[in-house]
């Protein structure tokens, strides 16, 4: 293996962070982060499924024929993603409710089939737990930000916690759709700035 | 050869696994999700009815099974006496069907006031109203579930909400309609209401 294991959870969070880097994943990406919390609980859905799929990929990838590798990897996937949406019914039900049709969607993520296909089906399980988990995080971070900022200046508020008093006037543009593409479009701008040499 | 029954061992296990994994998730989540959804969908109409309860009406409840339907029933205990309770009724509206939950105490057969539940699509401004409208809200309280619930105009104790008749009778009608299983039901719901007494 030619990178270490703290190599593989580290490129998840800067040289290819899924949203920004690869840009990957980016139906959720757009259409959660109204706010910093949703963003927070789509990342973290998206990260248990995303280390436990890697973790039973690269288990049973010496047993799972290359031509039905992908009907595995999507039983897999699907299996924790409705995991995931009956714990979150049971715990978390507000956010569920806000989250709705994006919970299953993870099942269709490409960021999830994407890791699986190209990392974990071919890496031992360490380095694959590693590479979960980075880019997990990483696009849990790449999703706050970007809830940060629209709900900053869209309600003014962070986290639901008022910020800027009863003056503020919202910048709605952000919270709606457009908002989100032109938000994505600035983040995108700003990582090729900061990562030009 | 080999390859097409290792396909078909490698998907036939991974299938069952998967089945029975979320077979195990599913009850080990199943009662705790029906506390949620009953929480965040009827328990704001629940909550308001039985104020000042001390209990938790979402986990004192009890059903009923009255003919082909089934009837849940939320128990308010107040200063130890488990004397109210709060139950689901349907009516019609301006846009289609509407839930209404509605409070009865058990000694009085008054009524404690009612809130809106689900199914509710009236429209914004005028029959949606029906959520919030204190005015509304409060003339249900003290009527009598013995008898048929009416707005003013038809000579009940109802006071309309202004520009929304239909949804006003609707609630009405829906509230009344309950009193028919709300009867045949009566000594059971006493009974099984007592139950719960602190």
């Amino acid at each position: 293996m030619a990178k270490s294991i703290v190599q593989e959870f580290t490129k998840g969070l800067w040289t290819d962070i899924p949203p920004f880097r690869l840009v990957l994943g980016l139906c959720p990406t757009l259409a959660v982060t109204k706010a910093f919390n949703t963003g927070l609980g789509m990342g973290m859905a998206l990260t248990f499924v995303l280390v436990c799929s890697n973790v039973l990929v690269s288990l049973l990838r010496k047993i799972i024929p290359a031509k039905v590798r992908v009907p595995c990897f999507i039983i897999i996937i699907a299996t924790f993603v409705v995991i995931v949406e009956l714990v979150m019914q049971a715990y978390t039900y507000p956010l569920f409710l806000t989250l709705g049709i994006f919970i299953p969607l993870i099942v269709v993520n490409c960021i999830v089939l994407g890791r699986a296909e190209a990392f974990a089906y071919k890496n031992g399980i360490g380095a694959s737990i590693a590479d979960g988990l980075g880019m997990g995080v990483g696009y849990t971070i790449a999703l706050c930000v970007l809830g940060s900022i629209r709900e900053i200046f869209g309600h003014g508020t962070w986290n639901a916690i008022e910020l800027f008093g009863s003056s503020f006037q919202p910048f709605t543009f952000m919270v709606e759709a457009p908002g989100a593409f032109v938000c994505l479009g600035l983040m995108l701008g700003v990582m090729n700035l900061a990562g030009k040499k | 050869m080999r390859d097409i029954i290792q396909m078909i061992v490698v998907l036939a296990f991974l299938g069952a696994a998967s089945g029975a994994g979320l077979a195990l998730v599913k009850s080990g989540t199943a009662a705790k999700i029906e506390y949620q959804q009953l929480k965040f969908v009827k328990g704001p109409a629940i909550k308001e009815i039985l104020e000042g309860c001390s209990n938790d009406p979402f986990v004192d409840r009890f059903k009923i099974q009255d003919g082909e339907v089934e009837r849940s029933f939320y128990v308010g205990v107040f200063d130890g006496k488990a004397n109210r309770v709060a139950y689901e009724t349907y009516g019609k509206g301006f846009g289609g069907d509407i839930g209404i939950m509605v409070g009865v105490n058990l000694d009085t057969d008054g009524l404690l006031g009612m809130g809106v539940t689900t199914p509710f699509s009236e429209t914004p401004g005028l029959g949606a109203r029906a959520k919030t409208e204190a005015s509304f809200k409060n003339s249900f309280k003290g009527l009598s579930i013995k008898e048929p619930v009416k707005i003013k105009t038809e000579g009940g104790g109802v006071d309309a909400i202004s520009g929304a008749t239909i949804t006003s009778k609707g609630v009405c009608a829906a509230i009344t309609d309950s009193s028919e299983f709300y009867n045949k039901l009566k000594p059971q719901i006493v009974e099984k209401a007592a139950a719960f007494a602190k």
